[in-house]
């Protein structure tokens, strides 16, 4: 169950419209390690975690990433506000726009659509957590690139605060790994009734 | 404009709160924390209902999503990706 709040993690204002923008941080909500494939990675693979502090950190990332959605598809939008014709043409977003309009649509910058297939799911915590690792680095490195690409303050701050997210959460999953494979290594007794003769 | 000192303000405080929480999952016996963690939460709850009581439910339930009003409120515009709808960061940008 989820309790919808009414308010971004960090507060989003785009007063300038920019196609190229809008098209490039689509990377960040439907590329293959955007938020909506860490959203679906850490909610799926929550159940066969081992430790309760690994469950917990599965769990409560995965709702922040679900805000991260929000956070870079209300950039997406907001960056096509009010673009003329001229506009959609010189940014590239003309092949996106015959499709979509202004609607926000899961894919990568390059117009592949989001797929399952830029995650996984293997029932083993340690292989889990060495990848949820891995998908933060790569999300960082996709923050940086994008970092790279824009100009305008309002796009820099929440681009700059959600890499900042990325560090963070690559630190929890490396105590979660730590942990579980402490738990995993312990030798684990199985007791018989005693009183049972 | 005050909404906006006072939605910022519930940001800031919930964010900590956010950060806090991840890290005492992995630290869950840092006592210090824990006190921290519940200051956090009860300003933020302090600053929540004041806000709700201004401006309109936050909260999908267990908050005043509407229900004492005659009209339903929830509805309402502001949704937070809409602009205008978050706090201006102008002057704040970090280099």
């Amino acid at each position: 169950m989820w309790i919808y709040e009414k308010k971004l993690e960090f507060p989003i204002n785009i007063k300038k419209p920019d196609a190229r923008m809008a098209k490039l941080i689509l990377e960040s909500y439907g590329g293959g390690d955007g938020e909506s494939g860490a959203a679906l990675r850490y909610l799926s693979q929550r159940f066969t975690m081992v430790t309760p502090e690994a469950r917990a950190t599965l769990n409560d990332i995965a709702t922040e990433e679900l805000a991260h959605m929000e956070m870079t598809s209300t950039m997406v939008s907001q960056l096509m506000q009010g673009l003329s014709k001229d506009e959609i043409i010189a940014g590239g977003l003309d092949a996106y726009y015959v499709n979509h309009g202004f609607g926000v649509y899961p894919s990568s910058a390059a117009g592949v659509p989001f797929s399952a297939t830029a995650l996984q799911s293997k029932g083993d915590p340690i292989t889990d957590l060495y990848e949820d690792m891995a998908a933060e680095q790569k999300a960082r490195s996709t923050y940086e690139y994008l970092i790279d690409m824009a100009e305008d303050p309002d796009v820099l701050a929440p681009l700059r605060f959600l890499r900042e997210r990325e560090i963070v959460h690559f630190q929890r999953f490396g105590e979660s790994l730590e942990i579980a494979r402490d738990h995993m290594n312990q030798k684990h007794y199985f007791y018989q009734n005693q009183n049972k003769k | 404009m005050e909404k906006d000192v006072i939605l910022q303000k519930l940001m800031e405080l919930d964010f900590i709160a956010v950060d806090m929480g991840l890290y005492l999952n992995t630290h869950p016996e840092d006592t210090k924390a824990i006190g921290d963690y519940r200051k956090v939460v009860a300003a933020a709850e302090e600053v929540r209902m004041k806000y709700e009581d201004a401006y309109g439910p936050l909260c999908s339930f267990r908050s005043d999503a509407g229900e004492n009003d005659a009209t339903w409120q929830w509805k309402n515009d502001p949704w937070p990706w809409q602009i205008g709808a978050n706090p201006s960061l102008a002057g704040k940008e970090c280099r």
